[in-house]
Order: structure tokens, then sequence, then C-alpha cells
């Protein structure tokens, strides 16, 4: 039986190219994606929020101008992007014969808006990277040329495009206060689904929009329904009963994950997910005198197993961190940088050598440390990080809080030694990465600099890249950053990992894209 | 002549006139809590959405009325609660009150059923049990109430999942009703019915074995008592004796029980919505906690309290009817 298998496996290969030319006419059309959401969403505007939660939802109503495939970037609501020569000007085509949800027609007017009124001044990542652009011009109603005051690399905005490049219809919005718009909650959009149904703590309800731009053949699905079920063993428990088609971004437990990853019926990986690669990481407070002597935190890197780690707790999906920019990063990424190998007596010589001996216990010095309440791996990272720091004479004390009171506790109180989390990589290094490692952020800011780190040249390195056209020399800038990093070692991005997904060999197309969990499904499709 | 006044109103009236301070000081004590726990709202937000830049975060607080001090925050609060405005639930983007009253009726439901299986059948058992008391009937009926009583509620839950939903496929696994289904009438009311079927029987097994045992101890205490003797030298035997003589008298503690476990059912409901995914009070304030949502969270503890002030009243009037030697003043 085996043996035959294998061969209609062989065969099955063979097929695909053929089965890749005839999938066209097998598509069965209707049907309704049931989808998991662990956290219900308040605020459903990709314009006024940028997070994969808010994405997971509004990706199906309304569209960005460009989407990250496989092959790179694609044009959805834009076709064509251009940039002038000393970088202020960067034109964008828009796709015509467009229409909103409630039959308007999309055109420059809608982008202008947007750009000007949210992704500047409201949108959170994009007021830094749009605070340089002074006006949105429309030659027509199909070309939007953006006008910035300083050189805009045009890669840079490609990049962010896909998360912070949704335009909302301006004939709802304008004359409103933003914030306050009903429409915030029942978007309207472009996309291939409209806004049906949002039951609070139960579901929401999207159906097909008949008068979708890509053509009447699309979207295959009548309906999809998210069902927010906060707690993971009944999401697993639901996936298996087959009430649920998805869940992404880890929705359940690894060991659910690992179990259902063996049944027949379901599809688990990382794929679709690689837009959102995130590390988990070890941060220093270097306000602390011990742990700004640089030998003890090499001493500390060089006592943690990564690939036990990545084994146990990540199960295999993930790869060692090579500074702040992941692999998935492209050709800003480099892994020629200074490592730290798994050495425990390398790791004790150090400590020695940084006159931190230990004492008739055994112990040289103790940490405060709070791992971040960001769900499993940084749980178990941070009990993992506790284990193997007592093997080289260091007690670390874990101080667990939950969301709001770990932010605070690290960010504006820097009431911790070390602290681990995750660090979630947005496309380009200039969105959310680099910020991290720049001084000059006030207190309190999430996601800023809260070692205390402070270096001229980072700081210099970081502006540069930032402002750089060519992307070569650009690329080369983002190297630097990360052997600098790699040297100085203010946090420890020990390991890369995306996140993982769960879906239903009953839906086809799924996980077709790198963001695929926040595109608009318009080619899934449900075979029952 | 003026008209007698019944004294169940005036007792009724003074209970719940007695009740406004005490609500009073719950809500600024739970405004002044929930203010100890490090980080607001916004810190939530802003971790749900990994991460913003400083200005809109300052925007958000300004927004929110969170960059006033606490005092303020609390003198403002209580004002709008004495206008009987709950304010508005930023995580939810909804009034309070929207929020509330949309998951207030399941939890009733899921409460009341609860309580009522766990009561009629604890009873019940315990009845049975004392009867044949140190029997094989009474051994097992106990060893299953410990059982019950010693298993943690969210097992007990998982484990129904996955025999009924998983295992057999017989019950959904959660949720109120069919997603997308769109059943009216009778066929809503079905529906509702087989999705409360599990929680129900999650939630009051463990209550269950509190009556169970609390009634056989009574029922014990009871059938030795003189006016028992009398009533069966009168000649009262069987069914009678023990409905109208010895239940009605046993039945006080467990009263006295039902009345202070309204208030914990509510709590046990926080576990039991949250496995179910069911859209209730309990489920809310859960999320409203972990999210910082205040305003949704000292609703919560408003509706709550009022309620809890409520069953007492009632559990008193029960009382009186039970025993009449019990005055109401």
């Amino acid at each position: 039986m085996r043996g035959m298998r294998g061969r209609l496996l062989l065969l099955g290969g063979a097929l695909c190219m053929v089965a890749a030319a005839a999938q066209a006419e097998d598509v069965k059309r209707g049907g309704t994606a049931v989808i998991h959401m662990v956290s219900e969403q308040g605020v459903l505007n990709p314009a006024l929020r940028a997070s994969t939660g808010v994405y997971q939802i509004s990706g199906k109503f309304m569209e960005p101008l460009i989407d990250k495939s496989y092959d790179g970037y694609v044009g959805v609501l834009a076709t064509e992007w251009s940039s002038s020569a000393d970088g202020k000007a960067i034109t964008f085509k828009l796709r015509e014969g467009v229409n909103w949800h409630d039959g308007k027609p999309f055109t420059c007017d809608d982008v202008a808006f947007s750009a000007m009124n949210l992704w500047k001044k409201l949108l959170n990542y994009s007021t830094t990277l749009q605070a340089n652009l002074e006006a949105v011009d429309c030659p027509n109603p199909h070309t939007a040329v953006f006008k910035y005051s300083k050189p805009m690399p045009l890669e840079l905005l490609v990049a962010a495009m896909p998360d912070l490049g949704h335009p909302v219809p301006k004939h709802l919005y304008e004359g409103t206060d933003i914030l306050k718009n009903p429409y915030n909650q029942k978007p309207v959009g472009t996309g291939p689904f409209k806004f049906v149904e949002y039951k609070r703590g139960e579901y929401l309800i999207a159906e097909r929009n008949k008068d979708y731009w890509r053509g009447k053949q699309y979207p295959y699905l009548d309906r999809v329904i998210w069902r927010f079920i906060p707690d993971k063993a009944a999401a697993a428990a639901a996936l298996e009963a087959g009430e649920i088609h998805e869940s992404g971004f880890n929705g359940i437990s690894m060991e659910d994950m690992v179990r259902l990853g063996k049944d027949p019926r379901f599809d688990v990986g990382p794929k679709g997910f690689e837009n959102n690669v995130a590390h988990s990481t070890v941060e220093f407070n270097l306000r602390n005198p011990i742990l700004a002597d640089i030998r003890v935190r090499q001493a500390i890197y060089h006592a943690l197993d990564i690939d036990f780690a990545l084994k146990t707790i990540m199960r295999g999906y993930g790869k060692p961190g090579r500074g702040p920019i992941p692999s998935a990063a492209g050709a800003n990424y480099t892994d020629d940088v200074t490592t730290y190998a798994y050495d425990l007596d390398k790791a004790k010589a150090l400590l020695d050598e940084a006159g931190y001996k230990p004492d008739a216990n055994g112990v040289r010095f103790k940490l405060k440390h709070r791992p971040a309440p960001w769900g499993e791996y940084t749980q178990l990272w941070g009990e993992y990080y506790a284990q193997a720091l007592k093997k080289i004479g260091i007690n670390v004390e874990l101080v667990t809080n939950d969301a709001p009171g770990f932010l605070n506790g690290v960010y504006r109180d820097h009431d911790f030694d070390t602290a681990n989390g995750w660090h979630q990589f947005r496309a380009d290094p200039a969105v959310s990465t680099t910020v991290w490692l720049r001084s000059g952020a006030p207190v309190g800011t999430a996601w800023s600099n809260q070692f205390g780190y402070k270096s001229d040249k980072m700081d210099s390195l970081i502006d540069a890249a930032a402002a750089e056209l060519d992307p070569a020399k650009r690329a080369d800038l983002y190297h630097q950053i990360q052997k600098l990093e790699m040297t100085d070692l203010p946090v420890i991005f020990a390991i890369e990992h995306p996140f993982l997904g769960i879906t239903s060999k009953k839906l086809k197309n799924h996980h077709n894209t790198p963001r695929w969990d926040s595109s608009s499904w318009y080619d899934l499709w449900l075979d029952q | 002549m003026s008209l007698p006044v019944p004294p169940l109103l005036t007792y009724t009236v003074r209970r719940v006139v007695q009740a406004i301070p005490i609500i009073i000081l719950i809500m600024v004590g739970s405004f002044l809590l929930i203010k100890l726990a490090p980080g607001d709202t916004v810190d939530a937000l802003v971790g749900d959405m990994g991460g913003a830049d400083p200005a809109f975060v300052a925007r958000l607080r300004a927004e929110y009325g969170l960059d006033e001090s606490v005092m303020v925050q609390l003198w403002r609060y209580m004002l709008k609660l004495a206008q009987f405005d709950f304010g508005w639930s930023y995580v939810y983007e909804q009034p309070v009150i929207t929020v509330l009253m949309s998951r207030l009726g399941n939890t009733m439901l899921l409460m009341v059923s609860s309580l009522m299986v766990a009561f009629t059948f604890g009873v019940t058992l315990g009845a049975i049990a004392a009867k044949r008391a140190y029997s094989w009937t009474d051994n097992m009926i106990s060893t299953l109430g410990l059982v019950f009583y010693a298993m943690p509620s969210f097992f007990l839950s998982l484990l129904l999942i996955l025999i009924f939903s998983v295992k057999l496929g017989w019950l959904p696994v959660g949720g109120i009703r069919t997603i997308g289904a769109f059943k009216t009438g009778w066929a809503d009311v079905a529906d509702v019915a087989r999705h409360l079927v599990m929680p129900t029987a999650a939630l009051s097994l463990i209550y269950l074995a509190f009556y169970m045992r609390l009634m056989r101890t009574s029922v014990l205490e009871v059938m030795d008592l003189d006016f028992v003797r009398t009533a069966r030298a009168k000649g009262a035997g069987g069914a009678r004796l023990m409905f109208h003589h010895v239940m009605r008298n046993a039945l006080l503690p467990v009263v006295t029980l039902l009345g202070l476990q309204f208030s914990t059912v509510l709590g046990g409901s926080v576990i039991i919505e949250t496995i179910f995914s069911l859209p209730g009070i309990g489920q809310l304030a859960y999320t409203s906690v972990v999210k910082r949502d205040l305003n949704t969270l000292m609703g919560i503890i408003a509706i709550s309290s009022i309620i809890v002030v409520i069953v007492n009243v009632v559990t008193d009037l029960v009382y009186a009817w039970l025993d009449p030697r019990i005055e109401l003043k």
C-alpha cells in the first residue's frame, strides 16, 4: 500500500502543471468560510489602526494601493508607481473602473484625502513614515502625486503600502470627526466582500460584492464569517469539529498545532505569514551597571542554547536571529555579522573577567526579568531564559504582567533588568525596526528604545538609511546597522520566527501570498 | 382612614434605599482599585497593535480623558453615573449600556438555568441520599458529588467539548447560536438551547454538589427533630412526612446558600463563558480587565452589584415565606 501511495504522489507531482492549468475549471463557487479570531476588534479601519488583527478582517473590505505576492509587489488599487530623480515626488497611477461598495467611483481624491488626513495624521507608524509628506496632487482622477519635503525612497514607500496604504472613501469621511466616523465600524471599501453585521463577542459577517472590479467571477465565496473564540483550546476543538476552517497567527496552542498537523484534514505551517516574521528577543536595561558591561551581555548570549529553544518552543518553525533585520527582509538582510555560539565555559569566563565571581552558593548576581505576555512563545522563551542563566550563576526573578503592565514596566518606568518579548518586522526596516535602536524617542513609547542605548554611530546610520534613495547603498547601510547591533548588543534578536496558521483542506487557494490572512481572498474557494 | 401599607412593601423599599450607599461605595472602591493596576486602555490597545508613535498615543489619551488626574476622572465618572450614563467603551466603540445589554440576557439565561438545574437536582439527590443514609445509593451519590465538586470547571468544560463535540459531534463547541443559519421562532429557541446544554452542565455540576451535601446534612438533622417524630406519631408517613414536614424545614440553609451563590455563579461564568465563547457578562469582564476598558468594567460592576442586592432582598423574602417565624422588619 505504501509503495502504491508513493507512486501516486509522484504521479501527482508530475501532473501538477496540468492540474494548475485545469484548476480554473475545478473551482466551486459559493459557500461560507468560517475563520477564527482570538480577540475583538474595535476599529475596523486599516487607515486608522495598523495592526494585523484589523487587516485580517478589514482586508476583505478595503484594499491597499499595493499588495505583496510571492513574486514581489503587485498593484491593487494602483497600477504603476515611479519616483522623480530627487525622490521628492512619487507618482501612482490608479486603477480605473473601481467602485466603492456604495457605487461611487474610486479616484485620486480619495487617495489624497486619505493620505493627508489619515495616513499622515492618525495612522500609527504611518505618521512617522509620512512625516515629510506635504501634499498629494491629482493631475487627473487616476493619477496621484505624493510630494515630499525630503527625499522618500520609493522602495520604502512601496514596501510600506500593503500595510499602510489603504484609502478610505472621501465622500463618507470628509467633514466628519474621522475618529468617531461610524464607517470605522462598518467599513465601506472596494474589496471583494461587503460588510454585513458585527455582533460583538460573537461574529462578523461579510458577503460577496457582486460588483467587484476583478470581474464577475470573483470572489468565489458567498460569505466569510469570523468567529471570536478567546480560548485557544476551544478554538482547536472547533477546528476539529469542523465548525471553523482557518485560524491564523498562532490562534491555537503549539501542542494542538503539532497534534492537528498530523491530522490529514488540516494544513499547518508558516506559509502565508512570511510578511509577518518576528524576533523573540532578550532586551537589556543598560541603566543597570552590571548589564552596561558588554562582556556580561555577550556572556548571556553565549549561555542561550538557541537550537534547543527553537526545537522545544517553536517546534522547529524558525531560525536563529542575526540582528534587527530578519532574513525575510531580502536584500536589506545580511548574515555576515558577529555571532555568539552556545558555550557555557566561555560565558562563565566572560563573567569572571567582568569581575562577577560566583559566591558560596554559585550565584554571581540577580536579575529582574519581565517576560512579555504576547502568548506561548514569549512566556516559554522567558522561562527558558531564566533556566539557561541559572547554569552560569545568574539568578533570574520572573515578573509576569499583562500587556498594559508589561508595557508600562518596561517602556515607561524602565523597572526591569532584562525583558523578553517579540519584535515584529514590517516589510521595511525603516517602518518599525530602526526606531527601536535610535535614541531620542520620548519615554514610554512602546517598541521604542527602552534599553537606554545611545550610539551616535547607530543614530547617524539610521538617519542616512532612511533618506537614501539608491537601493544598493540603502541595503549596505542596513547591513552596517545589523553588524553594529550585533557587536553593541543592546538587545539579543535570538530567534526569527514566522507565525503559524492552521487551515482545513476544504479551503482551496489558501495562503498563496506572503500576507495572506490580511489579503482580500478574492480567489479563495471552498470544496464542499 | 389611611391605607395600610403592607409590611412587605415597606421592607423592600427600605432595603433598596439602604443599598444605594453600598453601591456608591462599591463603585468608588472599584474605580480606585482598577486605577491601581499598571497601565490603561491605551497601553492595552498599543500592545494589541504592535506599537504606535508617541503622537498617536498622546492623542488617544487626550481623546479618552486619560490625561486627567485620577480624582478628576473619578468625579467625572460618578457624575455621569448619577445620570445613569455608563459612558463609552473605547474597546468596542459603542456606548457601554449597549455592550452590557447585548450580553446581560445570555448571562442571566446561563445563570438561571444552571442554578435551577443545580438546585433541583442537588435538593432531590440530597434528600434521597439522606433518606437512605449510609446505604449503597447514598455512597454513590456522595462520591459523585465529591468528584464534581473537586473538578475544576475549565477541565470539565474541555472534557465535555472533547466528548460531545469533537468525538460524538452531537453538540456545538461554543457560541450562543449557529452563525449564518438565521433561524427564527422555535427553531431559534431550540438552537440556543442546544448551545446552552454544555455550558449549563459544566456550570451547574459544581454547584449541584454544594446543594446536595447541604441538603443531605440538613435533612438528616431535621429528621431527628421532635416535630417530625410527632408528625410520624400522628400517622403522617412516606411522602407527606418527607415533603411537608422534613424538606420544607431542611430547605432553609439551602436557600441561604442559593442567595449567596448567585454572586459566585456570576464569577464562575467568567471561565465558562470564555471557554464556550458565550457572549455574556463574564467573558466581557475578562476581556475588559485585559484591555483596561474601565467604563465597561465599571458598568459590569454596577450591574452585578444591583443584581446581587436584588437577589439578597428576594432571598430574605423567601425566608419569611418558608418559615413564618421570621418577620420582615
